[in-house]
């Protein structure tokens, strides 16, 4: 576990939320993003990883009128603004759904799955959606 | 050790729950500290004491009823999972025009900051989920 340094009286960990899943087949990358948006006002150390079909999530284009959905890709753009901006996503699941980060609608790191592996075994709390 | 569990699956459908429920009986049982389990997505489910499962079955919400009862457990149900899926206590219910309630005894419906603090102040949160 990473050393916790005390900030502001409180303990600041770093928490990576950790994303797997298409964004629409069903609600975990929405409600994970929900997470995200209420712990950032947390303070904490915040990273998000992108892997398996939760590369998805951050294609640019997306388009939910035929499935009467609502298009929360936007939101992707506005975690700036919460003081996030590590996102990791994994190269390998890229590669295999034939993506390129020039697909993605915001800046990223792409990091092999031996360098993801790395980055969560440092972390305090991984929460995997 | 303390720990916070986060439970992300609901009672049948999928193993976690059950998963998640054995995990915190050992590590109580071992003498661990559950700081709090935070139920979210489908896991919300496991917090409404409107079911009634086949009798020669596990009866997953009353199990947790119980569980919570006997080590005095801090079992915490997402408030905005809870409304989209209708797992309401009597002021939520009241809140918006709804007529009742279904909350089991010792679930209590808070906020996303409480996983957030869950993640802060244990020493390990463990999620269980698809």
């Amino acid at each position: 576990m990473a050393e916790e340094t005390m900030q502001e009286g409180g303990v600041r960990k770093k928490f990576m939320y950790v994303n797997r899943k298409a964004p629409y087949g069903t609600i975990y990358a929405l409600e994970s993003l929900e997470v995200v948006l209420i712990g950032a006002a947390f303070e904490q150390d915040v990273s998000l990883a992108f892997l398996d079909d939760g590369v998805y999530e951050l294609t640019m284009g997306q388009n939910t009128k035929g499935v009467e959905m609502k298009n929360f890709s936007p939101t992707y753009r506005a975690l700036e603004d919460y003081d996030v901006s590590k996102l990791y996503v994994e190269k390998e699941s890229l590669a295999v759904r034939g993506l390129a980060e020039a697909d993605l609608m915001v800046p990223v790191q792409v990091v092999d799955a031996a360098e993801m592996a790395r980055l969560m075994a440092e972390q305090d709390v991984v929460m995997s959606f | 050790m303390k720990f916070s569990i986060l439970v992300n699956e609901g009672p049948y459908t999928h193993q976690a729950a059950d998963t998640a429920y054995q995990f915190t009986r050992a590590a109580l049982e071992k003498g661990h500290e559950i700081f709090r389990v935070f139920f979210y997505h489908d896991g919300v489910h496991n917090g409404t004491r409107l079911t009634v499962p086949p009798q020669d079955e596990r009866n997953i919400v009353k199990r947790w009823s119980e569980l919570a009862e006997k080590y005095a457990l801090d079992m915490v149900v997402c408030i905005a999972a809870a409304q989209r899926r209708g797992v309401m206590d009597a002021n939520e219910a009241k809140r918006h025009g709804l007529g009742a309630d279904n909350i089991a005894p010792g679930f209590r419906i808070s906020g996303l900051g409480q996983l957030i603090e869950a993640g802060v102040q244990a020493d390990r949160l463990v999620t269980f989920g698809d």
